[in-house]
């Protein structure tokens, strides 16, 4: 791993509409390099929606969101790739192309530092010994080495993380993004996958952020969480002030046991209370 | 009531669903599509009673299709050759074809509007005019014989399957090509990994149904001087050859059903 220090994330006053509906209003904050930030909430609270706005997935519709000092609303064609290749983002369905071989996965994490004539060699699915070694590297460091040459889809739920992150450390970026890594996974698999961005991140100094579905996991390996509420961040605080309130600010009530009171019922979604 | 149920029964009534007029709606639809047959058969001057009176002279007919004459059959095999040869090369230039017509014409891999609408109407095109059509287009260029047939059932079947890749395009998983876009790729990497891979199986499964498909095609595209058996069909049955004719007849059967069955054991062996 190169030993990049991450850019400074500035939310200024993000917002974000999809038609009438407001997904995210008014989010200032500023991330500073290394730390690992949790981002939690209720379903359509706006967790997912800020994070596209980092990874550029959307664009916000109010504000500005600043990565080392650059702003991402006018990004268009190769400034965007460049913005995408330095931020590795990992997915709850992971997001791996499940007909290819699990090497196949990872070297696409190689491709946007691939020059010349490699760039095309490279759509054959064509790669030379060091990117292929690189590859097998990270796979390696994820503990996955025996499953390279297994189609992606033969592999658990768990592993399959394993590859997404095995791919996003060859992509060697400045920044990794989780859009609810562990939600799909067991308890112990989910574990394993934040103890291991958590060793990453601390390796490389990168800044992690990544949305949570369980206050538990964001208590034991976020420094930092943001907490929002219908699209306003209503908590913004190391994780140790994590409190009985704080997280009755954020949830309205405690999701692991609460019943649904008089404000969730209001809500407009169902409320899908995490087991 | 006692039991679980005891404390969830007993509040108001469920809303009942909102109920349209479904009935007169029904009947409505059927008395116009009632209408609309009855025009159509008189279109089509549907005659059933005749059918049922002179269906004898079917068998007059067919009776001398009873008797093939075998004289010709090493014409009539080498011209089956001919095309298969045909569909062959047709089928692989229509593969060309619908490749880059079918990237283009997929609403979520097209680079503007104004292309994605361009590569649709020209498959629409493409797939609208028969082969035969192309064919006789083609004649005037490189004159009668089955290098005009094959140039013909190329462009058609291009425009077929250069449709039926960019509707697989559409229908992909929209996750696995976003897995391989969030990494910076460029859009030719994005195809080459995110969608080539997803599409790949399906495609080629519609490239060997259109194999054979066209075999059936350039069966018959002889008949306006595309070259194969399709001419000697036309001929025979023309000319109240009937005996030549039902070899003919036979032939094509018989290799239609020879290049199905490869074809099929292929598409499993292969996908």
């Amino acid at each position: 791993m190169s030993s990049t220090t991450s850019p400074v994330v500035v939310l200024e006053r993000v917002g974000r509409r999809f038609g009438p509906q407001v997904a995210l209003a008014g989010v200032t904050a500023c991330i500073r390099p290394g730390e690992f930030v949790a981002i939690i909430g209720r379903s359509g609270a706006g967790k997912t929606t800020l994070l596209r706005c980092l990874s550029r997935a959307i664009v916000p519709t109010e504000g500005a969101v600043r990565m080392g000092g650059q702003d991402l609303r006018p990004l268009t064609g190769a400034a965007l790739r460049t913005h995408r290749a330095r931020v590795g983002v990992i997915y709850q369905q992971f997001n791996l192309v499940k007909r290819l071989r699990v090497l196949d996965n990872v070297l696409v994490g190689r491709l946007p530092h691939l020059r010349g004539w490699r760039r095309v060699a490279a759509l054959a699915r064509l790669f030379e010994y060091p990117q292929r070694y690189i590859a097998l590297a990270c796979l390696d460091h994820v503990g996955l080495l025996a499953r390279t040459w297994q189609r992606t889809d033969t592999l658990s739920g768990g592993e399959q993380q394993r590859v997404a992150i095995a791919k996003i450390l060859a992509q060697e970026p400045q920044l990794i993004l989780g859009d609810e890594p562990v939600a799909s996974l067991d308890v112990a698999n989910g574990a394993l996958i934040m103890e291991t961005l958590r060793r990453i991140a601390t390796a490389a100094g990168l800044t992690v952020i990544s949305t949570l579905h369980h206050v538990e996991y964001a208590r034991r390996y976020a420094d930092r969480v943001l907490g929002l509420r219908a699209g306003h961040l209503v908590f913004d605080g190391p994780a140790r002030d994590l409190d009985e309130s704080a997280i009755r600010e954020i949830f309205g009530s405690r999701p692991e046991t609460g019943g649904p009171d008089v404000e969730l019922a209001q809500l407009p979604e169902p409320v899908l209370v995490p087991s | 009531m006692s039991g679980p149920l005891a404390g969830i029964l007993g509040g108001p009534p469920p809303p009942a669903p909102p109920r349209r007029s479904d009935l007169g709606r029904n009947l409505l639809a059927t008395v116009a599509l009632a209408v609309v047959l009855g025009m159509a058969a008189r279109v089509i001057e549907l005659r059933p009673l005749e059918l049922v009176r002179d269906v004898g002279n079917i068998g007059i007919f067919l009776r001398g299709y009873l008797h093939p004459s075998f004289g010709n059959i090493c014409e009539y095999s080498w011209q089956c050759v001919v095309t298969v040869c045909i569909a062959l090369w047709g089928t692989l230039l229509a593969f060309f074809i619908s490749v880059p017509l079918g990237l283009l014409g997929a609403r979520n891999l097209s680079p503007h509007p104004v292309v994605y609408f361009a590569a649709r109407r020209a498959m629409d095109v493409l797939r609208a005019v028969n082969e035969f059509v192309f064919a006789l287009m083609f004649v005037t260029a490189v004159g009668l014989g089955p290098f005009a047939g094959m140039l013909a059932l190329g462009i058609h079947t291009g425009g077929v399957l250069g449709k039926l890749l960019s509707e697989t395009i559409e229908s992909i998983d929209p996750g696995q090509a976003e897995g391989v876009t969030a990494v910076g790729a460029s859009r030719l990497h994005v195809i080459a990994f995110g969608v080539v891979p997803q599409v790949l199986p399906n495609f080629l499964s519609y490239v060997l149904l259109r194999f054979e498909s066209d075999i059936r095609s350039a069966a018959v595209i002889g008949m306006v001087g595309g070259g194969g058996i399709g001419f000697y069909l036309w001929d025979t049955i023309r000319s109240f050859k009937d005996g030549e004719a039902a070899t003919v007849i036979l032939l094509i059967v018989a290799m239609v059903m020879c290049t199905d069955v490869i074809s099929a054991r292929i598409r499993r062996a292969a996908i």
